[in-house]
């Protein structure tokens, strides 16, 4: 218990804590969205081709953070158009885009000169060092989503549960699409600086896909969502910290995040499992 | 009588349609008035160009030929007046969503884009919902429904956009043979409000409730009442009728 007090009175750790809980939000809203639309490989490969934007500032001298949002969300332009006017050339679209993104990222970073970010970094983000500034862009963030589901929400809901059935009654359908795509693009951007690739895709993932199997609504499921990420942010720095006073060694809290994500999908498969057997006897 | 013109202007007419799709005619010189308060029965074949005709009704398929009007307007001017309902079977039935909010769907066409659904939006859909007697579930997410309600719930959702024309593919597939009753009887009662075109392969059963039969296969074979002459029917399926109903008291048993 002296642990956990003595991680909760250190600044950079509530830091840490409160840009889990941000993040998780964010990774609720959109996230939802993903799972339920079944783009999750989308997501990945827009995920790793936003390395291929840091490395196209770091070469060209500007920011890598606004190369990776520029071409995150030219990937995002593209996945959307062959999403809707070529389907059958989407997994390759998706796979290009996933590995040629870290190839042009990879080679350009090895190029450039001046100091290197360094790809560790990247993969799992560094969430113990989220400078304070950061945090209000992701409240930025949250709140910019929150602002457009409560302006679009029966638009988006209907469009990824019946999208013939909308674009039939006028909504904006392909528009929507595209705006989910772009959302997509600049949460995992946002918070790659925080909690890296990886974690960014399990972030946006599994807590939704938990979610889904209890919530009997869009709303709910991303509540559901937001909540189980923030369970899993804070229950993994807080196992980062212990486990790194008690081995001495430096344990990322990143790899226990999504281990505690993994642990809940399956606890909560298993209840489900349980659920629908007393149901149906 | 000529001065009541507007009844006489059939619901759907559709004028010398073809349509081509990669490169095939999968519909060829369709031409068909169907007039207001009709109950269609629309069959023929796999691959006989049944849903493409609908989703050319629907604008949703460019003909390559002909036109289709929808009481005498072209479809851009008609948007809403048709609506199709779609087969529950292709529906993500884990999908975190409640009827009534399905239902409300309908409603988009009348609402703004920012516009938040009010009390009075929620009894549209749940007079919508009393029409398919499935009002009494209106709060429960999709996935505890049957097949059967489900396919009830997406005519509800047809019903609350308003729309005098509806379009269904396949509504009685994967039902069995009592519950797709229910739903034969439940189509013909709304028949007298609305105009029904039924896409089905259960031509039996079909055509003890529609009021007429439409045949194609790429052509149009046969069109009038529900008595096919063999001639017909051997001209849409390509083999004999004996064949047909064999296969036919197959499904239905």
């Amino acid at each position: 218990m002296n642990t956990l007090a003595e991680a909760l009175s250190y600044p950079f750790f509530q830091r840490a804590l409160i840009a889990g809980v941000l993040a998780s939000i964010a990774c609720g809203i959109v996230g939802s969205f993903v799972v339920v639309k079944r783009i999750t490989s989308m997501s990945g490969g827009l995920a790793h081709a936003a390395f291929g934007g840091v490395g196209l500032g770091l070469a060209f001298g500007f920011s890598p953070w606004f190369g990776a949002v520029g071409f995150t969300l030219a990937c995002a332009l593209v996945l959307g158009a062959v999403y809707h006017k070529r389907p059958d050339a989407l997994e390759p679209t998706i796979s290009t885009l996933w590995a040629g993104g870290m190839a042009l990222g990879i080679l350009l970073v090895s190029l450039a000169a001046g100091p290197k970010p360094d790809l560790i970094g990247y993969l799992f983000g560094s969430i113990l060092f989220v400078p304070r500034d950061y945090l209000w862009l992701v409240s930025v963030l949250d709140l910019c989503l929150l602002l457009g589901l409560g302006l679009l929400f029966k638009e988006l809901q209907a469009s990824v549960f019946d999208e013939a059935f909308a674009a039939s009654l006028g909504v904006p359908t392909r528009w929507l699409f595209q705006l989910i795509l772009a959302a997509s693009a600049l949460v995992i951007v946002v918070l790659i600086r925080v909690v890296g690739i990886v974690l960014v895709i399990a972030l946006l993932t599994v807590p939704a896909i938990v979610a889904r199997q209890w919530a009997e609504s869009l709303p709910r499921m991303m509540v559901g969502a937001a909540a189980i990420g923030t369970v899993c942010t804070t229950g993994g720095l807080l196992a980062s910290y212990a486990f790194s006073v008690a081995s001495k060694a430096d344990v990322p809290s990143g790899p226990l995040v999504i281990l505690l994500a993994i642990g809940i999908y399956g606890l909560s498969s298993l209840a489900g499992a349980l659920r629908n057997r007393r149901r149906n006897a | 009588m000529r001065s009541a013109g507007a009844s006489d202007v059939p619901a759907i007419a559709i004028r010398d349609l073809h349509v081509r799709l990669a490169g095939e005619d999968v519909l060829q010189g369709i031409s068909l008035d169907i007039p207001r308060g009709d109950f269609l029965g629309l069959i023929g074949p796999n691959g006989a160009g049944k849903s493409v005709l609908l989703r050319t009704i629907l604008g949703q398929i460019e003909p390559s030929h002909g036109d289709v009007r929808i009481f005498g307007q072209r479809l851009e001017d008609a948007r809403g007046v048709v609506s199709y309902v779609p087969q529950f079977a292709d529906f993500d039935r884990s999908f975190p969503i409640r009827v009534c909010e399905v239902v409300l769907m309908g409603l988009l066409k009348h609402r703004g884009i920012f516009h938040r659904w009010t009390r009075g939006d929620r009894e549209v859909a749940y007079n919508a919902l009393a029409k398919v007697d499935l009002a009494h579930l209106g709060e429960r997410q999709i996935g505890k429904l049957s097949g059967g309600e489900l396919q009830r719930v997406l005519i509800a959702r047809a019903l609350a956009v308003g729309s005098e024309i509806l379009l269904l593919d396949e509504p009685s597939a994967s039902l069995d043979t009592r519950v797709a009753g229910r739903l034969y009887e439940l189509l013909r009662e709304l028949s007298s409000s609305h105009t029904l075109v039924l896409v089905s392969h259960d031509i039996g059963v079909m055509s003890k409730h529609v009021r007429n039969l439409a045949c194609l296969n790429r052509r149009l074979i046969h069109h009038g009442p529900p008595e096919l002459t063999s001639e017909a029917l051997h001209l849409t399926y390509g083999h004999s009728v004996e064949e047909i109903s064999h296969h036919h008291e197959g499904i239905e048993t």
